[in-house]
């Protein structure tokens, strides 16, 4: 048990001196992840809520896809944009390989599916709860995207939460795409995946403890958010 | 909160994060290295580059891989320089256009870290084919990076010269595929051998019952080459910054700086410029 004391110890000097280098790795990763579920979202949510309403052909292979994408290894998608992003690559030009904005494409890549398939489902199910009601009220299904989303944006905070969690808790594709650069493109996973390399255990194990607890902020602070907003409707 | 304001905040969300990755900055002003993970985890460029970049106002980002892996990046355009260990790798690169101007800049050396009861009886050997055969005949765990790095390299060709093929062993012989610590993390764990670079293991805090074995043998010399990515191929190279550092490492003062790293007192990289 002495690993996980020295870690415990080391991980509240760490926080408590505030250091500087900590602190920018966290800021960059809260950066990352943040950034890549809003993008994420801004995508995902319509479509899932389009793919949860509309009929097609071809429908249920896209909800096939989507479910199964839920699941993309992140060091394929890691390598996949890599190969895309390099100078020998089709967006090469663009110099966005070992850039944090590299990391951002990577991870909104990853959640996209989960965002989009859980939105999915949450809108098919108040679709079927509410689908005589809003007929009734002359909502047709493509009228109806917007309005279920609205009314399911608790449960949709899940849903968002659900890909936060995946975006920064990975490190298989942002340090193929990021290079795991010091002081550039180096998050908390990849310090954690580095400094298991170099043996120093305790480090890494403060480091992860670092990320847990930030990862139950975050997460506390958006129940906060929504549960006062629930209230607020009443 | 209205439907609209939610929406509308989702938006601003995202539109100001991206603003605060994409807008580049007056220290943008960087190069991209691909180098080994043994310079990396030794702590060399935590110590060096700072040096570098207060003196030249450039700063470098490294990306630390296996040699193999570094010589790929290279060779796609994605790095603008390299500085890494594997004679053989580095003159093939240079002769098939991918590089130009390699020079020597530095050397450390190999050690065969062990477990301390050591029970192939290898301690102190000074021929490292000898070391390997006897470890190879007691069939004792060995861990291989089997990543194809510079180490990885070095380590084939040496039992290669000791007439074994230790893929065909068994058991004892542990490909890892992975970098140098995570190596020794492995081995550790396993009470294995293993090759390592010095400067990493010197770096290296989780040795549990490891400890170096074998040192000191010629054919272990470990060295380390600069070379610019050939700025024909790809027009967005950063080569004339790159160049700037390239000289730099090879300048009596680049090499002053890199004599002047220790760990524990000891010196663990020699200049080899000009050699």
């Amino acid at each position: 048990m002495t690993d996980f004391s020295a870690a415990l110890s080391l991980a509240g000097s760490l926080v408590f001196q505030l250091d500087h280098r900590l602190i920018a790795i966290v800021l960059l990763s809260l950066r990352v992840s943040l950034l890549a579920v809003a993008l994420a979202s801004v995508f995902g949510l319509p479509l899932g809520a389009t793919v949860a309403l509309a009929r097609f052909p071809g429908r249920n292979a896209i909800v096939l896809v989507l479910n199964a994408f839920m699941g993309l290894p992140p060091v394929v998608v890691g390598l996949t944009i890599y190969l895309l992003l390099s100078r020998a690559g089709p967006l090469g030009p663009l110099g966005m390989l070992f850039t944090p904005t590299a990391m951002v494409v990577a991870q909104m890549v990853l959640i996209l599916p989960i965002i989009a398939a859980l939105t999915r489902q949450v809108v098919e199910d108040l679709w079927e709860e509410y689908s005589e009601q809003l007929r009734s009220l002359g909502c047709g299904r493509a009228q109806a995207v917007p309005t279920l989303l609205w009314d399911g944006r608790y449960r949709l905070a899940t849903v968002i939460l659900a890909g936060f969690g995946r975006a920064s808790a990975e490190v298989g594709a942002v340090i193929i795409v990021g290079g795991n650069v010091a002081g550039f493109t180096r998050t908390m996973t990849t310090a954690i995946a580095l400094e298991t390399s170099r043996g120093d255990l305790p480090l890494a194990m403060a480091l992860g403890l670092i990320l847990i607890t930030l990862t139950i902020a975050v997460n506390g602070v958006i129940q906060l958010v929504s549960q006062h907003a629930r209230r607020g409707m009443g | 909160m209205s439907r609209r304001v939610f929406l509308q905040g989702l938006f601003a969300t995202a539109i100001a994060a991206f603003a605060m990755t994409g807008t580049p900055r007056a220290e943008d002003h960087f190069i991209t290295l691909a180098s080994t993970t043994s310079t990396e985890q030794s702590g060399l460029f935590e110590y060096l580059i700072p040096i570098f970049t207060r003196e030249t106002h450039i700063t470098v980002h490294v990306v630390a891989v296996g040699t193999g892996q570094a010589l790929q990046i290279g060779e796609r355009g994605d790095a603008d320089a390299l500085l890494v260990h594997d004679p053989a790798g580095e003159q093939k690169f240079v002769a098939d256009g991918f590089g130009v101007d390699r020079r020597a800049v530095m050397h450390n050396d190999f050690v065969i870290v062990g477990p301390k009861a050591d029970p192939a009886g290898i301690a102190k050997t000074p021929d490292v084919i000898e070391v390997f055969r006897r470890i190879a005949a007691a069939k004792a765990p060995f861990g291989s990076r089997g990543d194809d790095s510079g180490t990885n390299r070095m380590e084939l060709r040496l039992w290669k010269d000791a007439g074994i093929d230790p893929k065909q062993g068994g058991s004892w012989y542990r490909e890892l595929g992975s970098g140098m610590g995570p190596t020794l993390n492995t081995s550790a764990g396993m009470n294995a051998y293993t090759l390592a670079d010095r400067a990493t293991w010197a770096n290296f805090k989780n040795r549990q019952d490891l400890v170096i074995l074998v040192q000191g043998d010629k054919r272990l010399l470990n060295p380390y080459s600069t070379i610019l990515v050939n700025p024909t191929r790809f027009p967005t190279l950063k080569t004339a910054d790159a160049k700037i550092w390239h000289d730099w490492l090879v300048s009596p003062h680049g090499q002053e700086v890199i004599a002047g790293y220790k760990i524990n007192g000891e010196q663990l990289f020699f200049g080899d410029a000009g050699k």
